[in-house]
C-alpha cells in the first residue's frame, strides 16, 4: 500500500518541490495573517489605542486609568467570549444580558432565603443558569426556529422573572439587599470580588516600580479579580477552540451542521452546551458583579447581549457562524471598554460611544465579509 | 457464490415513509475491489437507499447485512463504525474549515489526559499533506480552507479521509455531477484508485458515461424496486440509458433528436 507507484517519482519530485516549498512558504505570511480572525481586532484595537494616545489626558493610560478601562471590558468581555464561542457554533443568545439579571437573582435568593453558604449558592446558580441555557439550547434544536427568536422570546422571559422574582423575594423592591453581607470574607469571597496581586502590587510599589502614594501605599492596590477571570476565560476559549476535539466540533457545527452531522458530530450536543456555557458566562459575570455591589437589581445586565455579540464581531465572527476567535472577542471587549471609558478622558461628548459603537460594528462586519472572502477563496 | 466477499448485502430492503413507499424491495450486494455503480432517475429511490445504507434512515423492512453479520444502525456513527463511509455531493466538507480540520472532522485523534486531552494538529496536518500527496494533491498548506480548493479537490479530499479512516465500502453520491471534465476525470482515476486499494464503491450517478468508465456492475433503481444487476460485459452503455430512463419512451425521443440523449 505504501508503494503506489511512488519510488519511481519520489527522488526527483522532492528535489523540485524543496524550493517551490519554500518559495510559498515565504509569501504566504500576509495570507497566514488574514487568516487570523482576530487580525482585524487587534487593528482596531491599535487605532483606537492611538486615538485616545493622541487626544485623552495623559492619566488614561497611568495602571490606574488602564484597570478603569479593564474592568467594564472585563465583565462584558466574559459574556462575549461566551457568545463568541456560540456564534462560531452557529448559534445566537440574545438572553444572556437578561440571564445576568436572572442569576443575581437566584444568588441573592440562594444566599439569603435558602441560606447557603457562598461556594454552595454560586455552584448552585450555576447549575440553575445551566439548566435554563440548555433550555434554550433544547427548543433551538427540536424546534429548528432561529436561536435569534426563541432567545429573544427569553430575553423578555428572564428580564420579566428577574423584575417579579426581585418583588417576591424582597417584598414589593426591585433591588436586593444585603447579598455582600450575607457572603462574608474568606477565599471564596476573595475569588469573586476585590482585587488580586495585592502582595505582588505592594512590592513593586516598595521598589518603585509603579506609583505609589506618599505613604507607601501603591496607587493601584491589585488587579480586579474580574480582570483575571477574564484572562483565563479568554485562555481557556482559545485552548478550546484551538486545540480540542470540542473546538473543531464548534467550528463544524457552526460551518455546516449538516456536513458535521455526516461526518459524525455530535451537533445538537455541541450546541447545547455552548447554550449552556452563555448562561454560565452570564451568571459568573452576575457573581462577580453582585459581589462587588453587595446587592443585585433588575436593571443588571441590561443591554448586555447586544454588547456581546457586537464584541463577538468586533473580534472577527462570522454572523453565519463556522469562523472567529476567542482572542478576537477578547480584543473586541477591551475597544468597548476603552471607547466607553476613554471619552470621559478626552474633550468629546461621552455620548458619542453609541454613534462609535455603530460604525464599528459596521465597519467589523464588512472587514469580516472581505476577509472570508479571502480566505475561502469566494468570488 | 456471493456472501464470502460480500461486504455488503441488501435483501428485499423496504422504506415506507407515512403512507410514501420510498423502497419496495431493494436487493443488491457490493463485493471488496469492484465499483458497483448505482443508476437511475430523480424519485428512483436512490437518496433513500444510501441513506439507509449510511444509518440516516432505518428500513422498514428487509435485510441489511455488512460482512455477513445482520445490522441495525440507528446513526451515522454506527455505519462509519462498521466501515461504511458516505461522501455526500456538497455536504461533505466545510469551506470555512482548513483542510486539516475537516480531514479529520469528527475523529480527531486526541493525545493527553482528561481534562487536558487535545488534539495534535501538528501530526493532523502532516497525515493531511501526505495523504493528499498520495492521491496526486498538492495541498501546499494544510491550513487552507476548503474553500479555496476547486470542487474536484474538494470531493477527493472526502474520499481520501474515508480511507485512511478505514472505510471498507465508500458510497459516492454524485461525486461528479456538479464537476467539469478535467475535475471529473481526477474524480474517477481516484475512485479507480479505491477500488485497487480492495475497497467496495457504490457509486450513485446521474451519468451513464461516468458510471460506465469505472463501474465494474450496475444496478438500476425505479420507483424504489431493483430493474436488475448487470454486470460490465453483459450490458452496454446505451442499454443502461435506455433501462436507466424506464424504457422505451427515451429510445423513440432519443431517435427524434438524433441518438443523443
Amino acid at each position: 500500500m505504501a508503494h503506489l507507484e511512488q519510488p519511481t517519482a519520489g527522488g526527483p519530485a522532492a528535489a523540485v518541490e524543496t524550493p517551490r516549498d519554500e518559495r510559498l512558504k515565504a509569501a504566504s505570511l500576509a495570507t497566514r495573517l488574514m487568516r487570523r480572525p482576530e487580525l482585524g481586532a487587534a487593528a482596531g484595537l491599535v487605532l483606537v489605542t492611538l486615538f485616545f494616545l493622541s487626544t485623552a489626558d495623559p492619566s488614561m493610560f497611568t495602571l490606574a486609568g488602564v484597570m478603569n478601562i479593564l474592568t467594564p471590558s472585563s465583565q462584558l468581555g466574559i459574556l462575549a467570549i461566551a457568545a463568541a464561542l456560540l456564534m462560531i457554533g452557529g448559534e445566537f443568545d440574545l438572553s444572556i444580558g437578561s440571564m445576568v439579571a436572572f442569576s443575581g437573582l437566584i444568588f441573592g435568593c440562594f444566599l439569603l432565603l435558602v441560606g447557603l453558604p457562598l461556594l454552595p449558592a454560586i455552584l448552585a446558580t450555576l447549575v440553575a443558569a445551566a439548566f435554563l441555557g440548555g433550555i434554550n439550547g433544547q427548543i433551538v434544536i427540536r424546534t429548528r426556529l432561529p436561536s435569534f427568536i426563541v432567545t429573544l422570546a427569553f430575553l423578555f422571559i428572564l428580564r420579566g422573572l428577574s423584575l417579579v422574582g426581585l418583588k417576591w423575594a424582597t417584598g414589593g423592591s426591585t433591588q436586593m439587599r444585603g447579598i455582600g453581607e450575607q457572603a462574608g470574607e474568606g477565599i471564596v469571597r476573595e475569588m469573586f470580588s476585590g482585587n488580586a496581586l495585592e502582595g505582588l502590587f505592594a512590592w513593586l510599589a516598595a521598589n518603585d516600580i509603579v506609583a505609589k502614594f506618599p505613604n507607601g501605599v501603591p496607587t493601584v492596590s491589585g488587579v480586579p479579580v474580574s480582570i483575571i477571570w477574564f484572562v483565563l476565560f479568554t485562555a481557556f476559549a482559545t485552548w478550546i477552540l484551538l486545540r480540542t476535539k470540542a473546538g473543531n466540533w464548534i467550528f463544524a457545527a457552526g460551518g455546516d451542521a449538516n456536513a458535521a452531522r455526516n461526518s459524525g458530530v455530535p451537533v445538537d450536543r455541541v450546541k447545547t452546551s455552548l447554550f449552556m456555557l452563555t448562561a454560565c458566562a452570564a451568571t459568573l459575570v452576575a457573581v462577580l458583579t453582585v459581589l462587588d455591589a453587595g446587592s443585585t437589581d433588575a436593571r443588571r445586565g441590561f443591554q448586555k447581549e447586544f454588547e456581546a455579540i457586537i464584541a463577538a464581531v468586533i473580534g472577527g465572527c462570522l454572523l453565519t457562524g463556522g469562523y472567529g476567535s476567542a482572542i478576537g472577542a477578547f480584543f473586541g471587549a477591551i475597544i468597548f471598554g476603552m471607547v466607553s471609558i476613554g471619552l470621559t478622558y478626552t474633550r468629546f461628548d461621552s455620548d458619542w460611544f453609541q454613534v462609535f459603537l455603530g460604525a464599528m460594528l459596521l465597519l467589523a462586519v464588512l472587514f469580516n465579509n472581505f476577509i472570508r472572502k479571502k480566505v475561502t477563496g469566494e468570488r | 457464490m456471493a456472501s464470502t466477499d460480500a461486504l455488503i448485502d441488501v435483501r428485499n430492503l423496504v422504506k415506507h415513509f407515512g403512507s410514501v413507499i420510498a423502497l419496495s424491495g431493494i436487493s443488491m450486494t457490493v463485493r471488496q475491489g469492484e465499483v458497483m455503480c448505482l443508476l437511475g432517475d430523480n424519485g428512483a429511490g436512490k437518496s433513500t437507499l444510501i441513506k439507509t445504507l449510511s444509518g440516516v434512515h432505518k428500513p422498514s423492512d428487509g435485510e441489511f447485512l455488512v460482512e455477513g453479520e445482520h445490522v441495525n444502525f440507528t446513526s451515522p456513527r454506527d455505519a462509519l463504525d462498521a466501515g461504511i463511509a458516505t461522501v455526500y455531493q456538497d455536504l461533505a466538507m466545510i469551506p470555512l474549515m482548513s483542510v486539516t480540520r475537516n480531514f479529520f472532522m469528527g475523529r480527531e485523534p486526541t493525545k493527553g489526559i482528561w481534562p487536558f486531552r487535545y488534539v495534535d494538529f501538528d501530526h493532523c496536518d502532516e497525515v493531511t499533506r501526505e495523504e493528499m500527496k498520495r492521491i496526486g494533491i498538492d495541498v501546499r498548506d494544510p491550513h487552507q480552507a476548503v474553500g479555496t480548493l476547486s470542487g474536484g479537490e474538494r470531493q477527493c479530499v472526502a474520499i481520501a479521509r474515508a480511507v485512511y479512516f478505514g472505510a471498507k465500502v465508500l458510497i459516492l453520491d454524485e461525486p461528479t455531477s456538479a464537476l467539469g471534465v478535467a475535475q471529473t476525470s481526477m474524480v474517477l482515476k481516484y475512485i479507480h484508485q479505491v477500488r485497487q486499494k480492495g475497497l467496495g464503491v457504490i457509486f450513485i450517478t446521474h451519468n451513464v458515461r461516468h458510471a460506465y468508465a469505472v463501474g465494474d456492475r450496475f444496478t438500476v433503481l425505479n420507483r424504489g424496486k431493483t430493474l436488475g444487476t448487470f454486470d460490465k460485459s453483459g450490458i452496454q452503455i446505451d442499454e443502461l440509458q435506455n433501462l436507466m430512463a424506464g424504457g422505451k419512451e427515451l429510445q423513440s425521443l432519443s431517435n427524434e433528436l438524433g441518438g443523443m440523449v
